[in-house]
């Protein structure tokens, strides 16, 4: 188990002062000039060395995405978009993260701007988090107050702006895309890839979008070494994430843990084990919504990190963890997932519009058992139809659930179909 | 140049170009609803996805540049999945009424669903119903049918200029609507109809009249303005049903205006079908026979002097060399085809053309509008200005009355004092004008049509030629003409002679009796009741002004009914086709007057539409050439002269309604009615 | 208030939306569309109306249908007047696992009205959203601006009588607990400062 001295968000639960004193208390801000001093590339270098991949669900390693942005500015300013739409069901990391621990973001900012050649980062947080856009507002504004950002950042010479930018209400915003077009004054609708953001992003502009907790971790990566980083977890999965387990365990919560802790010890040790005892387990949903889900059996063993999830198929995602009990009618759980990518399908492309809400209301069907035996590969036909076809990954996220479902679940729902059949049988006979 | 592979097949293509556009250079037609080569690429129905090696995913081919060494392929089990699986979601939630939609038969969607649709449906859902939208007076819709493909969006904002269309909602919920429920406020909506690849939007005029495999289709020129658009007509049973833009790169790209497109329903109403002579003070029908003999027993013995022609806006080149020659065989020399007495200049054609073209507009960096509005005077004229200004580096101003033109301008001033400023290089846009590259002036009527008209000429040719305006291998001077008779009228000398009347002289003569006979070739734009005591010929092909006023009245073709010659703004010689025959006893114009010629006993030297035409060269040569202009020689044109204060104004107030044609048809009427709601809509109660 | 009453910033909130305007760069100005329709639904009671829409397009040189669209796009908009109160409970799988269908039937049996009705008082307006990312704190209700978390049938009850009563309630977890930490106590962290 990941010990305390190898976690970075010390505040996560907000037991101690969000505020720059007990942010400097915990280590941040401090001699971020002699961070800065090391240089664009040296810092990119050092990301790149811990192994960090990105934590918005992707896992994309970050510092080779840092890398991407233009060396040398053609005349169009730079930007750094931190994603902080967070709102893929299971996940609260970036929440806590943003309202408890804020001063590591803006610091993560003020550093990736940097090393990005950014004098300008817009944080794009959900327009939920009224609370929470409050607390970073906050911190920010303490930032400024100590010329940690403004024209001379820290003393460093590097000017760095930071604006909250609250969003509206819109999961798919959270898609780096359709990201920019919202914080463009427009729809979330995702644009289309190439150009990519580093060449051609905001206001048309050399733009990198990360996650929170990607930009936050940065700062503490750097002043203890990506090499610290890196030999937390395992190879390629390397560091701490912060883990969120929701549904039928006994005490759910947040926390930081090393990537690659088994999925059971993750469980029984934060989070006082799966309601009823392990053996009560029915499914998992590893990573957020949009990876699949797993049976017990699967769970009893897997590791939490990117290759490990992805060799059962399924992924770390964001790392959300969904436990459901034997009194879950585990159908009705991805049905109505299946609904929330219906809602919140953006509407722009054709086989993510229609397919969505098709897809719901077959669920819907299965769920009562109102529907026929072929329908259950027809609903993965649909499926197939969408993944791959869609300007972004909604449309494959929203295949991926029905698709875990029934690889794992399939007798379930062939059951319930033919009791319905049955009942209606001897109803007419 | 990029290099790559497609089906096998090596091609090179220009860098730049999208793999769509390189499938299409190699042969291979890509199916797809929502690209549209004039409009921004949306990449959202999803139909042209193609393979693509060393990508997992299939990719939309409108949206992909080439790149060199691409290896694409089109003809894949995956490529055709993945169309399939598009098509199947695309008619989900179709609702397949297409019996009873008037897009059947011209529907993108029903041919791409024989192609990649399947026979039957596995969507056993309830499918959505959305609320059909109001888009005015000329658009249908059936928003059910509506497949968001977004392109009637892109091009009321793009293209049109007008950002009143938009997708509300998200999701399956998106709808594509007005903010509020109204008619679109642009000249070119109609072209949204032709756009829609479905049947969610359809022509409202149209609703309902035909199917397309019943039309007889033919090329032909538009008339409703100077811009000569490229058309079809279609008919059935001797009936213009529709008016459809034909793609011409040169003039209209694949736009018309709604008038071009709708005034045809103007073609039913109120047409004169049989001559007619005034007896007892009323119009009474008559022989041709008749109303000849009436017009040679008016004229017998009274000399030429005392007779006068006035050719009007709408009238073929050929009518009008008969009315020239007859007209000089009765010893006349009072003709103008001036109606609205613009001081036109006929020495010299560079002096009364737009020398730029409507394609080379697309080459100026700075534009003088003078005494015009392009939106309403030419609607796709002024579609090419957005165009250009949209691409950026293009400075306009406008001396004039100030509108939405649908891109910004700089308004420099009201009237001619502001001309002369620039002529004198005492204004800031003089310097614009000299710095640019390619500079352009336009004149329109509404700077020309007044007395000091020969004196705003004259000031913006030294303009001009004071401001790098023309030179080697550019012309920046040009004059916006809005009837499509104009230039072809000067081009044959239709003005007056030596000694001759102008319009303003004819009714002047009129009114005090020394002109006896006025000829009224389709002029229906004069103040009528000016006339004074003369005897009106009226030959036109609509009751009109004109009509009401004459002692005589017979009945002409309209543009669709004959095979006649225009000359459009730019001095581009076009030739119209005729797509259904002139209603009961009506005539090719021409042929009326080689007719009267005859009763007349000054029969005109010719009998076939070939020897019209070749006396047509004869007087002026470029009549010999169709298409293309030919560049003008710079010359002298316009007369010094002082410049008055009255600010210019603008020859047409209501753009639905600007010729017989459309003022006889119900659906500009409608139009009219739906925008004047929109403006006490705008000038109400507002909060 | 109607769809057509005027609409216009109150001085205090006009300099606020040129506050907002001036965090992006110049002729990007589109951008603050949705923090200004925010402040425009805050001052208009919680909705917008056509004339605040069009007051936000105009300052922000924006056509209207283009407001209109980010408007009916995001579900944080209301285009229809709403209660004092906008109670919208999250019913995602995370909170539907813990017990979120129980604590909208609570609240439809409590308030009398189904899912996007607003209580004959105009008090209450009842909605059903999609994730809220408190998914550790499940079930979540969402009440203004704040979070309501761990709530129950019970729990729910209460809070809704205390808001009809117009008595302070209080956000965030509503039973025993630091915020997303197990309610048990820590597991980690427990010797770092407080």
């Amino acid at each position: 188990m990941l010990s305390d001295k190898d976690r970075i968000f010390t505040n996560l639960y907000g037991q101690a002062d969000w505020g720059l004193a007990g942010a400097r208390a915990r280590g941040d801000w401090d001699n971020t000039k002699a961070i800065l001093e090391r240089g664009r590339d040296a810092i990119v270098e050092e990301m790149k060395n811990s192994g960090l991949r990105g934590r918005g669900g992707a896992g994309f390693p970050t510092g080779l995405k840092w890398s991407f942005m233009p060396k040398q500015s053609d005349g169009r300013p730079h930007y750094l978009v931190v994603n902080a739409d967070e709102g893929e069901p299971g996940t609260c990391k970036d929440r806590d993260i943003l309202r408890h621990d804020p001063h590591k973001l803006v610091e993560g900012c003020l550093i990736a701007g940097f090393a990005m050649g950014a004098h300008t980062a817009y944080i794009y947080i959900r327009g939920e988090f009224f609370r929470e856009a409050e607390n970073l507002q906050g911190a920010i504004d303490q930032a400024y107050a100590a010329g940690l950002l403004g024209p001379d950042a820290c003393g460093s010479g590097w000017a760095m702006d930071v604006y909250v930018h609250r969003g509206a209400g819109a999961y798919i915003c959270g898609e780096e895309m359709a990201l920019i077009e919202s914080l463009e004054g427009k729809k979330g609708m995702p644009r289309l890839k190439p150009p990519f953001p580093a060449n051609t992003g905001l206001y048309g502009c050399p733009t990198t979008v990360n996650n929170v907790e990607t930009i936050a971790v940065a700062p503490t990566i750097l002043r203890r070494g990506g090499a610290w980083f890196a030999g937390l977890g395992r190879n390629k999965n390397t560091g701490t994430k912060v883990f969120c387990i929701s549904g039928h365990v006994n005490h759910p919560c947040n926390v930081e843990e090393e990537m690659g802790i088994p999925l059971k010890d993750l469980i029984e040790k934060h989070a006082g084990g799966v309601r009823g005892g392990w053996d009560n387990l029915k499914a998992i949903i590893p990573g957020g919504s949009s990876v699949p889900i797993l049976p017990k059996s699967i769970c009893d063993t897997v590791l939490m990190d990117f290759d490990s999830l992805r060799a059962v198929k399924s992924g770390l995602g964001t790392a959300a963890v969904i436990v459901m009990d034997k009194s879950t009618d585990v159908v009705a759980a991805i049905a109505r997932l299946s609904r929330f990518y219906a809602h919140e399908s953006c509407g722009q492309c054709t086989p993510c519009r229609e397919g969505t809400g098709w897809m719901w209301r077959v669920m819907e069907r299965l769920v009562t058992g109102d529907a026929e035996i072929e329908e259950i590969d027809m609903l993965l036909e649909v499926g197939y139809q969408i993944e791959g076809h869609t300007i972004c990954a909604h449309g494959d996220a929203s295949a991926w659930p029905i698709q875990g479902l029934v690889r794992h679940f399939r007798h379930d729902i062939e059951e319930r179909i033919g009791r319905v059949k049955a009942a209606r049988a001897s109803r007419a006979a | 140049m990029a290099k790559l592979t497609i089906d096998g097949i090596e091609i090179e293509v220009p860098d730049g170009v999208t793999v769509l556009q390189a499938c299409e250079m190699a042969g291979r037609e890509i199916p797809r609803f929502c690209y549209h080569e004039r409009l921004s690429i949306a990449g959202n129905c999803r139909m042209c996805l193609v393979e693509m090696e060393k990508s997992p995913k299939p990719i939309a081919s409108c949206a992909m540049p080439v790149g060199n060494g691409m290896v694409i392929k089109t003809n894949t089990a995956m490529v055709q999945k993945a169309r399939q699986g598009v098509m199947e979601f695309l008619l989900i939630n179709h609702p397949l009424d297409c019996p009873i939609c008037d897009q059947g038969g011209e529907c993108d969607l029903q041919d791409q669903a024989m192609a990649f649709g399947f026979d039957r449906s596995r969507f056993l859902e309830m499918k959505r119903a959305v609320k059909d939208k109001d888009l005015g007076p000329l658009i249908e819709t059936h928003m059910t049918r509506c497949i968001h493909c977004t392109r009637c969006i892109r091009f009321a904002t793009e293209v049109a200029g007008v950002e009143e269309l938009g997708a509300t909602g998200r999701g399956e919920h998106m709808e594509v609507g007005t903010y509020v429920e109204r008619s679109l406020t642009s000249e070119l909506s109609g072209n949204l109809v032709d756009l829609c690849p479905v049947g969610a939007l359809t022509s409202k005029p149209y609703a309902f009249n035909a199917r397309p495999w019943e039309l007889n289709r033919i090329e032909s020129v538009d008339v409703m303005d100077a811009v000569g658009s490229s058309i079809r007509i279609d008919s059935r049973g001797g009936a213009v049903l529709r008016v459809l833009p034909v793609l011409n790169e040169d003039i209209n790209e694949e736009w018309i205006s709604d008038k071009t497109r709708h005034a045809c329903d103007g073609l039913r109403r109120q047409r004169l079908d049989r001559p007619y002579v005034r007896r007892d003070g009323r119009l009474v029908e008559t022989s041709w026979q008749d109303a000849f003999a009436a017009i040679a027993a008016r004229m017998k013995g009274l000399a030429g002097t005392r007779i006068a022609a006035i050719a009007g806006d709408l009238v073929d080149a050929e009518a009008m060399t008969a009315l020239r020659d007859l007209m000089s065989a009765l010893g006349s020399p009072h003709v103008d085809c001036r109606q609205d007495g613009a001081r036109l200049d006929p020495a010299c054609r560079a002096g009364y053309v737009f020398n730029t073209t409507i394609a080379g507009i697309e080459e100026a960096d700075a534009c003088l509008l003078v005494g015009t509005n392009p939106r309403r005077e030419a609607a796709i004229l002024n579609a090419r200005f957005r165009k250009r200004w949209l691409a950026g580096g293009f400075k306009i101003a406008l001396i004039g009355e100030p509108a939405d033109l649908t891109y910004k301008y700089e308004h420099l001033g009201a009237g001619p004092r502001t001309l002369a400023d620039i002529a004198a290089g005492r204004h800031g846009f003089a310097q614009t004008l000299r710095e640019a590259k390619r500079p352009m002036l336009v004149l329109g009527q509404g700077a020309l049509a007044r007395a000091d008209g020969a004196a705003v000429l004259a000031t913006a040719r030294r303009i001009a030629e004071g401001h790098g305006l023309v030179c080697d291998d550019w012309n920046g001077f040009n004059v916006l003409h809005t009837a499509a008779a104009r230039v072809a009228g000067l081009d044959l000398g239709l003005v007056p002679g030596a000694g001759g009347r102008d319009v303003a002289g004819i009714l002047a003569g009129a009114a005090s009796g020394e002109i006896e006979v006025v000829y009224l070739l389709g002029a229906d734009e004069i103040d009528t009741s000016r006339l004074g005591r003369a005897f009106v010929v009226y030959q036109g092909h609509h009751g009109d002004a004109g009509a009401h006023r004459a002692d005589v009245v017979l009945p002409g073709a309209a543009y669709t009914e004959k095979s006649g010659t225009w000359v459009n703004t730019e001095g581009r010689v076009q030739r119209g086709a005729q797509a259904t025959f002139p209603p009961g006893d009506a005539r090719e114009d021409w042929k009326i007057l080689r007719a009267l010629s005859g009763a007349l006993g000054r029969p005109l030297g010719f009998d076939t539409l070939d020897a019209v035409r070749a006396r047509m060269a004869a007087i002026n040569p470029v009549f010999a050439r169709l298409g293309a202009p030919a560049r003008n020689n710079w010359g002298a044109f316009g007369s010094d002269g002082p410049l008055e204060d009255a600010p210019f104004a603008g020859p047409i107030r209501t753009f639905h309604m600007t010729c017989p044609i459309s003022r006889a048809s119900e659906t500009m009427a409608r139009c009219i009615q739906a925008a004047a709601a929109e403006t006490r809509r705008a000038t109400g109660t507002h909060g | 208030m109607t769809d057509n009453a005027p609409f216009a910033f109150t001085h205090e909130n006009l300099e606020q939306a040129k506050r907002i305007i001036a965090r992006y760069p110049a002729g990007r100005q589109a951008s603050a569309v949705l923090p200004l329709l925010d402040l425009a639904q805050r001052q208009n009671g919680g909705w917008l109306s056509r004339a605040a829409m069009e007051h936000v397009g105009g300052l922000i040189d924006m056509a209207s249908i283009r407001v209109y669209e980010v408007a009916t796009f995001y579900t944080m908009y209301n285009l229809k007047p709403i209660g004092r109160h906008h109670v919208r409970v999250c019913t995602t799988t995370p909170c539907q696992l813990r017990g979120a269908i129980a604590v909208v039937d609570a609240c439809r049996t409590a308030l009398a009205i189904e899912l996007g009705e607003t209580t004959a008082d105009g008090s209450v307006t009842l909605a059903e959203v999609e994730c809220l990312g408190a998914c550790v704190n499940a079930p979540v209700v969402w009440i203004g601006d704040d979070y309501f978390e761990d709530v129950d049938p019970a729990r729910m009850n209460a809070i809704l009588a205390a808001l009809r009563k117009g008595e302070a309630v209080v956000p965030g977890p509503q039973i025993e607990r630091l915020n997303s930490a197990p309610d048990t106590g820590l597991t980690t962290l427990a010797n770092t400062v407080r």
